[in-house]
């Protein structure tokens, strides 16, 4: 074991899927001698060299569009965009062509890449580095969506996304790359897609979040005085709705956390499917505690844009006196 | 049938201020009137000043991340200078020192990279379009807006402002084959600073020039060196003349140098040799216009001394007005969403420190939690 960092789990992880799989390659903008703007990708351009970590031209629909060829003939390509802001570009790539070819083929032909994306605020960075867009590929049959919020999940899942035979986008939450340590198992291992994580049970409520703002959730949870469930989707397509069943069965009570905007924000699906589930069981209605419907402010006000522990403790009474 | 050729062409170099001061009186002469030329090196003085004050207020904490415009002042600011003031400036984000020649107040740049919107809030008049985030986007809006001009008649044309980078970018081509194909007067000009960050140029184009980059879109073009006001002022004149009598698009291409990071939160030293930086430190476009001066009797050393402390007020003011201006209301980022605020909207906006988002707050009467108020950020 380990006590690694997110970046470092995500780090370690790239290294022992391209020491296990020659097939496997790095591509994006300064991935390579600078490591990534971020440094995920730090040393392997040195261990690895040129050919299998390659900085790119600066132009993301390039690095998704050849990422979709080099998987279509047999590889395993894992490109990264430097942030999600920059995404625009590729929007085309992703969802017109990597996210169907499976289906437009019958399945001839298939796309098994992992594109990597730093995703959300909370680091006072410029415009255009803190959205978060992970609704937008959700929505988008044929993508998988990972967001973890933990060094030891976010290895796991990337090994499970970088073996897995579909599209997937990995978002990393930029805001705890190196928030904190945990202990990560310095061998391989992998962690299911589409399967959640209780972070810590309870009977009086169900939190559903992910990202970052798990961190945030457990920091509401952890001023007491209520025994809450907090559900980690880790997965956001293929999603768990079988946990979310389960814990709001028991529970009654349901808030939901995201960082990304609140109309057709994912929260808003699993309120859906929570009301054809467990609308019998429900104490009250599922509450949603999300960014507001707006741009993304720049960093002078991007906490009170976010869910912070405040806000969620609130929704947290709210929902318990209903 | 033998094989003919189908077309070869050329591209021109212009130098006309060298590293050494040497000045090709032919192209030159007449070109920046002395007085104008001492204004612009002064000009240039401070907004180097405000480029190293800004990475202190960065490594300080009062400025998120800034990047520093070093060396490339000479690129941005003969390019204000030639153009008219009412022709269009579309920049990427290093361009201060043609922003401010302009007339941008300079706490608008600071208060921009102070994570605040305000200061990108920027008056009409000035036809300075703010800094374009994303790479290469703004070469196409560059396009429309001079596009607008040409539609309306007038002789305003727009420049747009990029790096090497963007040369890559899908939005580049597309903008270059619009105005092109379309006959829209607008300057392309590429500060080609042979660095992306991390990614030397020739990752982004094989070519000797990116300038040939424009003659497969059938447009002229011409390569002078950025680090040299001189040479920037003659090819912008040459292309500003092309657009406003032909209304055909020109590029430029701009050869300067990062001497800095990308931003604050870049190391360059990772990445590229210190040798390649410290010669560059030797084509300083502000060394070469104060030898310049100096030898015309221009300047001298009690000049220097009083500009360098005019520098420091005139930033010392800037950085003062910036941090003086009060915090934005909590709630400020719902303003300016739309025309009208939707009615949804202004119920979150309304609510945001005392109840759910977008609740009905008669829903959960009795259960209001009022948040601590948050002192700072």
């Amino acid at each position: 074991m380990a006590n690694l960092t997110l970046v470092q789990a995500i780090n370690l992880a790239l290294i022992q899927e391209m020491e296990r799989d020659e097939r496997v390659l790095i591509l994006g903008e300064d991935v390579g001698l600078n490591g990534g703007v971020f440094r995920v990708t730090e040393g392997l351009h040195k261990r690895f060299g040129d050919k299998r970590v390659v900085d790119t031209p600066l132009a993301e629909s390039g690095i998704i569009g050849t990422s979709i060829g080099l998987a279509m003939a047999g590889l395993r390509p894992i490109p990264e965009i430097q942030f999600e802001g920059f995404l625009g570009p590729a929007y085309d790539q992703i969802c017109s062509h990597a996210a169907r070819m499976r289906t437009r083929t019958r399945g001839a032909m298939t796309v098994p890449l992992t594109i990597r994306i730093p995703v959300g605020g909370g680091i006072h960075a410029p415009e255009l580095h803190s959205d978060s867009p992970e609704t937008v590929y959700i929505h988008q049959p044929g993508i998988k969506v990972i967001m973890p919020s933990s060094p030891y999940d976010a290895k796991g899942l990337l090994i499970s996304a970088i073996r897995d035979p579909d599209p997937v986008m990995f978002f990393e939450p930029k805001r705890i790359y190196r928030a904190f340590r945990e202990e990560v198992p310095e061998d391989e291992y992998t962690l299911p897609l589409g399967k959640a994580r209780v972070v810590c049970e309870g009977n009086e409520m169900t939190i559903v979040s992910w990202g970052s703002s798990v961190v945030q959730c457990m920091q509401a949870i952890e001023r007491g005085g209520r025994s809450i469930e907090l559900i980690d989707l880790r997965t956001l397509y293929p999603f768990d709705m079988d946990a979310v069943e389960a814990s709001v069965k028991k529970t009654g009570r349901c808030v939901i956390v995201h960082e990304a905007p609140k109309t057709c924000g994912f929260g808003a699906e699993i309120a859906a499917r929570i009301m054809e589930r467990c609308f019998l069981y429900l104490e009250s209605p599922v509450q949603r505690v999300t960014g507001f419907d707006t741009i993304m402010p720049y960093y002078k006000l991007e906490l009170d844009y976010m869910p912070d522990a405040d806000r969620i403790a609130r929704a947290i009474e709210e929902t318990a006196a209903y | 049938m033998p094989i003919k050729s189908a077309f070869t062409t050329t591209i021109d170099h212009v130098s006309i201020l060298d590293v050494n001061a040497n000045f090709d009186e032919k192209l030159g002469a007449g070109l920046i009137p002395d007085g104008d030329l001492v204004r612009l090196y002064e000009h240039m003085c401070v907004c180097r000043h405000l480029d190293e004050v800004a990475f202190k207020l960065q490594r300080s904490g009062r400025m998120g991340t800034f990047p520093q415009n070093m060396g490339q002042e000479a690129a941005s600011m003969g390019a204000a200078y030639a153009l008219d003031k009412t022709d269009w400036l579309v920049p990427c984000y290093r361009e201060n020192a043609g922003l401010f020649w302009r007339g941008l107040p300079m706490e608008m740049i600071l208060l921009h990279w102070m994570g605040d919107e305000r200061g990108n809030a920027i008056p009409r008049e000035l036809y300075c379009m703010p800094l374009a985030i994303p790479i290469g986007t703004q070469l196409l809006h560059a396009t429309g807006l001079a596009w607008a001009a040409k539609y309306r008649g007038e002789k305003r044309l727009a420049c747009t402002f990029f790096g090497d980078g963007a040369t890559s970018e899908g939005d580049f081509h597309e903008a270059m084959n619009f105005a092109a194909n379309l006959d829209i007067p607008v300057i392309f000009f590429c500060q080609n600073n042979f660095w992306a960050i991390s990614v030397p140029g020739k990752i982004q184009c094989s070519a000797p020039t990116i300038a040939q980059r424009a003659v497969a879109y059938g447009m002229d073009t011409i390569q002078c060196d950025g680090n040299d006001i001189f040479s920037v002022v003659y090819c912008v004149r040459k292309a500003a003349a092309l657009a406003r009598e032909k209304g055909r698009p020109f590029f430029i291409e701009a050869v300067t140098y990062r001497l800095g990071d990308h931003t604050t939160a870049d190391d360059a030293r990772r990445y590229r040799d210190q040798a390649e930086v410290d010669a560059w430190k030797t084509r300083d476009p502000i060394l070469r216009i104060r030898k310049f001066l100096t030898t015309r009797g221009l300047w001298d050393d009690a000049k220097e001394a009083a500009l360098a402390e005019r520098a420091q007020r005139d930033v010392a003011a800037a950085v003062e007005r910036a941090e003086s201006i009060p915090p934005p209301d909590r709630n400020d980022f719902f303003n300016n969403m739309y025309a009208t605020i939707p009615p949804d909207l202004a119920l979150q906006r309304d609510t945001m420190q005392t109840h759910g988002i977008g609740q009905d707050p008669s829903q959960i009467e009795g259960a209001v939690i009022e948040l601590p108020a948050k002192t700072s950020h």
